[in-house]
Parts: structure tokens; C-alpha cells; sequence
């Protein structure tokens, strides 16, 4: 039993501590937009906020994240709209899509912290998430523009 | 009805189909057709897609639906796996039609061949092979549209003319909105035909000059907003009531099976329902599980436990010994010897004899997995004698009829849902992961989701191939080539559905080994024997990757040897401007063409010479460097598309980066530039991903490569920098070809040709490495 604030819902979780936070979001909440890449945090399809600080939903753990805040994909913006999402569209950013909602998550946690980051900040912070399409180069103009609203 | 209009569309097409749209086409690949009007902006050829499984469809009454508020409905009947299929395939009809893309609303079709034509996603195929369809269907709709508001106003159809979403009579200033004449488009039921609909020759198509989206780039995917919003939904989205999550443990090596296994501790773990065995089945299997042993339970993460938890004796049966390092020196001693001859110009035997000077080098390349980033994945309910799936699958139709054969139903029992694929590079052709979730939900009773593992993806793929190229020429005394031996040796595809053979097919062969264009007297490419010991399988360019990193890196390492300009000996080996004549070049009747009828997409080596060109110019071939930068050149034709890569390397601390790559690309009629580019813009990252990293080994015939730690891709700390792509502007009438595959080929020669230029180390096995010494 684990809960959390999930996507601003105060959440309660039946399922053993040590599951991963991934799998309660989409088998058991049944929000399916963040998603399973790998399993051991290294490519960042699952990425959520957790206290608004990106991580790697797969490798965490419910009971960590008890009393905490965690927002995915659906719950980033009322509307849909944040600003990271709006320069995705802009820059028609992905191809099929799968790994998008964790790159958008990390990228939104990332500008969170740093308004205004360097393209080495970009960079390293995008790093984590891996596109198989290979649609890096928009990524980064993306995370540009909502960085700079240009 | 529907069959009978259909092929009556289709026959007429192909007597009407015309020499006008080559024979205007310059050797260069720049078009100079004139268009005229309509009349002319539609001259119909023949592709590959008429002898696809079910051909192509033509009736708009199969795909288009227009209801009285407006909304135009286009079913998308490929899988869309990233390329923009499903956007760019509809954008086609409702520009045609003149529908406003606002009011157009897609829907996916279930796997059904028999109904919609071929619906197998790979090849790079359906763009090329769907553009005429899409375009003739929407010019019937505009057709009866145009009757309809004809007919209410009774004038001749001559006197209206459709605008956006309406069809418009000047002369008396009435209009009359798409939605209005929805009731006038008449069907006897809903899924019948339309009762008016227009022949072949009655049809009117757009001049280009008319297109509002064929063309332009300016249509966002049809996905986009719910992409970015999380409710785009992927295999694994799909939930049914009482579904059960199951998780399999598959022998490590191919052909094995369970011996003995204990399953105290899965049965355990909080969650799990059971645990089944499957049966697994032996090569050539086609795209038949390779069994195991299926943890089934309430969740993911208790499956994935109870999996991990079973303990399990194997049996690994004859492909226990394979190993990667011995099979490669196997490979290499083989492609030594003469092979088998896939293709004979001249006399290659005399060009060697003769030869003032020889000169060799081979080129290797490991296996490889897809792994798309959603592994895969398939939800299956078997109920009262039916069978239904949601999958992501590039082969809905395949995919249907195979799931029917190991359930032993009747195909009509099953249907195939197709969700949006998270990527496919051809792993998704194969639908073993489908069967599995079917034959589970036979088994227990209840909806399954069978889920794979990032493990279980890079441990249980079907491999790209593992090949050794190696390149013999015979020079003269002036150092002009006289002579070209290229064996390829490599485990054959066609080992995955018939007993092997030990030797390649021309389908392999046709992918840069029998089709190369060099303008050399006495040609040879022969294959040398390599028996499968995994399941082999196409990745995306399939033996394009290895046959353009080695053909295009050894002329570099040929005008290195004669001491000359890179380029400039390229273009020499390609020779002039010229459209290949297969029976003087030796290439035999059974060459492949990737399906295409050759007339039609002739190897033009005036379109390798100019994509060549564009490249070079763009990055400034024969530019001064600093030290540790290197310029790379390639080029290369492949799924009828000629793709050149220009790149420069920059040696960082002995990390290999790309701070500038240009592709120049001639994919004939470009209908979706934007898409196109966001390809090559792909192309180029996983061009680096399998040029540097993409090893899959075999100890023991396991695979020693687990998850991305171990089997790692391209990410953006060092992603390829400033992709920029040059597209020949294209008529329509030249004819539109392959986008998805070609861009990957040039970009490994590339590189390593820059490598070369940067540090003088020749690499000449693939994967690299990131860093070099």
C-alpha cells in the first residue's frame, strides 16, 4: 500500500512497496502515457516528476515516493499546453511517438530548474532519454525554444 | 460490386500507363516535364504494389466516408510506426478531393487485405506504392461531389468547380458544402460501394500547381497533439477487463527448449495466476514463438518477478556452438573462396589475369537488433471460437492470417486491431509476440497481454544478418579498374522460412551486391556459404547497410591506394550519366529491384552522380580541416532512392562526434518533404548508432547483449550535429520511391571515410566503437 498525489489526485496503491512506480501508474492508476523502454532507467520513456524533479519511474520504487507529488504526461498541464509541449508541436518533434512523454517530462523538469539552460545543459540533462527514431536534433531546438519562447 | 469496379480501375490504369513521365526526365534526375493542365498531371505507371499480397485499392468507397456535418473520414490502412504514413496517405486523397484537412478525421483499419490491398509497412514501400491510389481516389470523390451539385443545380458538371470543402457554381454564385452533398453520395448499404462512382478515365487529377498539401510539408502528424499529451495509444495501452499480464521465460538459444523446470518461487510472487508452458517450434519457423515458459498474472511487475524467479534447465539443441568470433573467421575464409555467382559481366577471370595490380579489403559487421523503444507487445482475447488482438504490427493482414494458422480458427475468426507502433524497423514484421498472447489466451481463458522485456527484445530478436564483404579489384597499368570481385557472405533472411540453402537469394543480392552500378568491363558478385544459427531477419535497409559501407569505403580506400581525389574516383567508377541495361551489365532476369518493374525505377547512375554532387558542394569537399577533422563521402541507391551522405567527423579526446552531416536525396516525386527530412533526420542518428555501436554477439548461441547498457544507441550527448537535407525538386511524373530505408545506408561509409580523412585509420568492421585511439 502505497499514496501518493498523483497528477494532483490524492492516490492509494494496493500493491507490494517494492513495485515500481511505472507499473502502478499504468497497470494499476491505468494512466498509460508514461512508458516501459527498459526497465533499469537507462533510456527515460517513464519518465515522471516526483516533487516536480524528473526520474525514472521504472526504477522507483511506490514506497519511496509515499506523501510525495507525482505528475506524468497527462498530468503536466491542464490543457496540454505547457510550454515544452506547444515547442514540441511547433518543431513537429517526434516520429513514432513512443518516447516522447519522457522526453517532454525530462525536458519540462529541466527548465524547471534552469530557465534558460546551455546547449552542454541541454544536452547532458536530455542524455538519459533515447529516441530510436532519432529525432535528437529537434529535441533540442524544442527544448530551445521553450527555454527562450523563440 | 466492390471487386469488379475496383479492377476495372486498375486494368485501365495499366493500359493507360505512359512513357511520357520518363522520357522527361533528364539523365541528371532534374525533371523538365511541362505540365499542361490536368489532363497530363496524371500519367499512371506501374509499381511494385500491384504484386504485393492484394495489390493496391482504388475505390474510395473503401476508404473515404463524408458525412452530412462535414466530416470527411479516411481510413489509414499501413501501420504507423514513425514515418507519417498515416498522415501523409490521407493528406493525398483529401487534397485531391479538396477537403479541408481540419474536417478529416482518420481511422486505423483493422488487418484486412481482401478488403483494403497490402497493408505490409516495410520496404519503404507505402508511399511509393499508394500515392496513385490515394490521388485517383480522392479525384473520384471530387468527381461525384461535382456530379452531386451538378445534378442539384442541373448544369453540366463542367460548369461547377470544387474549392475547399465545397463545390462551387460561378455562374449563378451557388455553393454547396461538402457536408450538404454528403446525402447525394449514395450506397445501397453503408459498407457498399458507391452507386455513381466514376471510371478511370473520367477522372480529372489536379495540376501540382493546385496542391494545398501533396508536397508543401505543411500537414503536422495526425498523432501530434496526443503524442504530446500522453493518450496516443501504443500497444501496451490497450486494457481489457479481465486481462491477465503475461511474461516469458524463451530458451536462450534458438531451437532450444525447456527440459525440467521449478516454479515454486514464481507461483509465489503476489500477483501471478500461473505458469504455462509454450510450445516452441524449430527453424525455419517463419515468424512461429520460440516457446518457453509464461508467467501469467494480475500486473506487469508480478510477471516480470515470477518470470525472473523460475528456475529452468534448458535444452539448447544444434545451435548451442554458435559463436560470433569463430563464425566470423569462418565467414572471412569463406568469402576467400569463389562463391556462388548472383551476377557476370565480362570476363572477370581475363581482368584478373591480366591485372598490373590488385587490390583487396574486406568488411564486416556483426549482427544487430532493432529494439524499437516500445518492445513488443500484443493483447489477444480468445472467446467463443473468436479471436481478437490489439497489437503494433507492420503486418496486420500477415499477422491475422498467422495468428488463425497456430490457433487452427478460420482467418474470418480473427481480427487484427493495429495500435500506433513505438517504433518498428522491421522487428514488428514478425508477429511471434502476437501468437504468443493468442495461444496464452487460449489457454487460460482470459484476455492476455503478453509483454516483452528490453532483455527479452535484445535477447529474442530476428537478427540482421552477420556478413563479411570483401572487394577484389583488377587495375591497369594507368590504375583504371578492369576488374570487381565482390563475394558477400552472410546468413540468409530466407533461413527464417525454408530450410537453408547456406547461400544468399537475389532479393539479398539485390541490395548493393549484384545491382552495383560502377561503370567497370568484367563484374562478378558471387556468395560464399554461411548457415543461419539465429533467426535472421530484415532491420531497416537490411543488407544495404553492409553492402554500402563496404562498397563506398573501398573506392576511398581505392583512390587512397592510386593516391587520388575520394570523390573524384568515385565518380569516375560511377561513369557517365546513364540508365544501367541489366542484360549488358550480367545482372540476370531474377534481379529484385525492390519489387518495382524496372523501367520504371531504372538504376540511373546520373541521379548517384548529382545526389553525389549536392553533398560534396554543400559541405565543401577538398576544404582545409584542422587537425582531427575529417570529411566523408557516400553514396548509395537503395528501394529505388538515390541517398548521398556528406559528413564531417571531429576526433573530441579521441570521442568520434558529427558536427555536420548533409544528405542529398532523390526520391523522385517528394510528397511529404517535411516527413521526408524528419527521416533522414532519424536516418542519420541511427546511421552513427550502427556504424559505432550496434554489436549483437552470440556465446554459447546465447546473446551476450542484454539492455542498453550493454547494447547502447546513439543519444543526445553526441547525436550526429546539423543534419541537413537536400531534396531534388521532383515532378510528379517522376516517380516517387522509398524514404523510410535509404537514408541509413551511406551515413556508416560516410563516417568511416571521414575517420579516415581525420586520423588515417581505416575502419573497417562494424560496429567501430565510439572512440578511436
Amino acid at each position: 500500500m502505497a499514496r501518493f498525489t498523483l497528477n494532483g489526485v490524492d492516490t492509494e496503491i494496493d500493491a507490494p512497496p517494492d513495485m515500481p512506480l511505472l507499473w502502478a501508474i499504468r497497470d494499476i492508476a491505468g494512466l498509460t502515457g508514461s512508458k516501459y523502454g527498459c526497465g533499469a532507467g537507462l533510456c527515460g520513456a517513464c519518465t515522471v516528476h516526483v516533487d516536480g524533479k524528473a526520474v525514472r519511474s521504472c526504477v522507483t520504487t511506490i514506497d519511496s515516493v509515499e506523501g510525495q507529488t507525482v505528475t506524468t504526461i497527462e498530468g503536466l498541464s491542464e490543457d496540454g499546453n505547457h510550454p515544452v509541449q506547444v515547442a514540441w508541436r511547433d518543431m513537429n518533434v517526434p516520429q513514432c511517438g513512443f518516447c516522447q512523454a519522457g522526453q517532454i517530462m525530462q525536458a519540462a523538469s529541466l527548465l524547471a530548474e534552469t530557465p534558460n539552460p546551455s546547449d552542454d545543459e541541454i544536452l547532458s540533462a536530455m542524455s538519459g532519454n533515447v529516441c530510436r527514431c532519432g529525432c535528437y536534433q529537434r529535441i533540442v531546438a524544442a527544448v530551445r525554444e521553450a527555454s527562450t519562447g523563440a | 460490386m466492390l471487386h469488379y469496379l475496383n479492377q476495372q480501375a486498375t486494368r485501365v490504369a495499366l493500359v493507360n500507363v505512359s512513357r511520357r513521365s520518363f522520357l522527361g526526365v533528364t539523365a541528371s534526375g532534374f525533371a523538365l516535364a511541362a505540365f499542361a493542365g490536368p489532363a497530363s498531371a496524371f500519367a499512371p505507371y506501374k509499381t511494385g504494389g500491384e504484386s504485393m499480397p492484394h495489390g493496391l485499392r482504388t475505390d474510395p468507397s473503401i476508404f473515404v466516408t463524408l458525412d452530412s456535418d462535414g466530416t470527411v473520414t479516411i481510413v489509414a490502412h499501413r501501420s504507423e510506426m514513425g514515418t507519417g504514413s498515416r498522415t501523409t496517405l490521407p493528406f493525398i486523397i483529401a487534397d485531391e478531393m479538396g477537403a479541408d484537412w481540419a474536417k478529416v478525421k482518420i481511422v486505423q483499419a483493422p488487418g484486412d487485405e481482401p478488403k483494403y490491398g497490402n497493408q505490409d509497412t516495410d520496404g519503404s514501400r507505402s508511399l511509393r506504392h499508394h500515392i496513385q491510389s490515394m490521388r485517383q481516389m480522392g479525384a473520384a470523390m471530387r468527381y461525384m461531389l461535382e456530379e452531386a451539385a451538378a445534378a442539384r443545380l442541373d448544369v453540366p458538371r463542367s460548369e461547377v468547380k470544387t474549392g475547399v470543402h465545397e463545390v462551387t457554381h460561378a455562374a449563378s454564385g451557388q455553393s454547396f458544402g461538402f457536408g450538404e452533398l454528403a446525402e447525394d453520395l449514395v450506397r445501397e448499404q453503408p459498407d457498399m460501394p458507391y452507386v455513381n462512382l466514376p471510371q478511370f478515365e473520367d477522372l480529372e487529377f489536379r495540376d501540382e500547381a493546385e496542391f494545398r498539401y501533396i508536397g508543401k510539408g505543411n500537414i503536422p502528424i495526425t498523432d501530434l497533439h496526443d503524442i504530446t499529451t500522453g493518450s496516443a495509444v501504443y500497444g501496451a495501452d490497450v486494457s481489457l477487463p479481465g486481462m491477465k499480464v503475461a511474461v516469458i521465460a524463451r530458451p536462450p538459444v534458438v531451437g532450444g527448449k525447456p527440459i525440467r523446470y521449478d516454479d515454486t518461487a514464481a507461483r509465489a510472487v503476489p500477483g501471478v495466476v500461473t505458469v504455462l508452458g509454450l510450445q516452441g517450434y524449430t527453424m525455419p519457423a517463419k515468424f512461429a514463438p520460440l516457446g518457453g515458459i509464461a508467467v501469467i498474472a494480475d500486473n506487469t511487475w508480478a510477471a516480470i518477478q515470477g518470470r525472473d524467479l523460475l528456475e529452468i534447465e534448458w535444452e539448447d539443441g544444434p545451435h548451442g556452438d554458435y559463436n560470433s568470433d569463430t563464425f566470423m573467421a569462418a565467414m572471412r575464409e569463406s568469402a576467400k573462396k569463389p562463391g556462388k555467382v548472383m551476377r557476370e559481366k565480362g570476363d572477370v577471370d581475363g581482368a584478373f589475369a591480366g591485372a598490373a595490380k590488385t587490390f583487396a579489403a574486406e568488411y564486416t559487421q556483426t549482427h544487430m537488433a532493432h529494439i524499437p523503444m516500445e518492445p513488443p507487445v500484443a493483447i489477444a482475447s480468445v472467446k467463443d471460437g473468436k479471436c481478437e488482438i490489439w497489437a503494433p504490427v507492420q503486418s496486420p493482414y500477415g499477422t491475422r492470417t498467422d495468428v488463425a494458422a497456430a490457433l487452427q480458427m478460420d482467418p474470418e475468426d480473427v481480427t487484427v486491431h493495429v495500435t500506433l507502433l513505438g517504433g518498428g524497423f522491421g522487428r514488428k514484421s514478425k508477429c511471434d509476440f502476437v501468437i504468443e498472447a493468442a495461444e496464452l489466451s487460449r489457454m487460460t481463458g482470459h484476455p492476455v497481454r503478453v509483454q516483452w522485456t528490453r532483455e527479452d527484445d535484445v535477447k529474442h530478436s530476428f537478427y540482421h544478418t552477420t556478413s563479411v564483404e570483401r572487394i577484389e579489384v583488377a587495375l591497369d597499368e594507368a590504375g583504371k579498374v578492369t576488374g570487381w570481385k565482390h563475394n558477400s557472405t552472410a546468413p540468409s533472411i530466407l533461413s527464417t522460412f525454408a530450410p537453408d540453402s547456406g547461400h544468399q537469394f537475389p532479393i539479398e543480392s539485390g541490395m548493393g551486391h549484384m545491382d552495383m552500378p560502377f561503370d567497370i568491363a568484367n563484374i562478378r558478385a558471387d556468395n560464399g556459404e554461411a548457415f543461419a544459427h539465429t533467426r535472421i531477419g530484415w532491420f531497416r535497409s537490411v543488407s544495404n547497410v553492409p553492402r554500402a559501407f563496404a562498397v563506398q569505403s573501398f573506392a576511398a580506400e581505392l583512390a587512397e591506394e592510386l593516391g587520388r581525389d575520394q570523390k573524384e574516383v568515385l565518380l569516375e567508377l560511377l561513369g557517365p550519366a546513364r540508365k544501367l541495361d541489366l542484360a549488358a551489365e550480367g545482372i540476370p532476369d531474377d534481379f529484385w529491384n525492390y519489387g518495382e518493374v524496372y523501367e520504371n525505377y531504372p538504376i540511373d547512375t546520373g541521379r548517384l552522380t548529382n545526389t553525389l554532387n549536392m553533398a560534396a558542394d554543400a559541405i565543401g569537399w577538398g576544404k582545409e580541416l584542422p587537425e582531427g577533422e575529417g570529411i566523408g563521402l557516400a553514396v548509395h541507391r537503395s528501394f529505388v532512392t538515390y541517398v548521398a551522405c556528406a559528413l564531417r567527423t571531429k576526433i573530441v579526446d579521441g570521442l568520434i562526434t558529427v558536427p555536420e552531416v548533409h544528405f542529398a536525396m532523390d526520391c523522385g516525386y517528394a510528397a511529404n518533404p517535411e516527413r521526408i527530412r524528419s527521416q533522414m533526420e532519424g536516418a542519420a542518428v541511427m546511421g552513427m548508432t550502427l556504424a559505432l555501436k550496434s554489436g549483437i554477439t552470440f556465446e554459447n548461441g546465447r546473446v551476450v547483449q542484454s539492455n542498453f547498457y550493454d547494447y547502447d544507441v546513439i543519444r543526445a550527448e553526441n547525436y550526429p550535429r546539423n543534419v541537413t537535407v537536400h531534396l531534388v525538386e521532383n515532378p510528379f511524373s517522376v516517380h516517387a520511391s522509398g524514404v523510410g530505408e535509404p537514408g541509413v545506408p551511406p551515413f556508416a561509409p560516410a563516417l568511416a571515410n571521414a575517420i579516415f580523412n581525420a586520423t588515417g585509420k581505416r575502419l573497417r568492421d562494424m560496429p567501430f566503437g565510439e572512440t578511436i585511439g
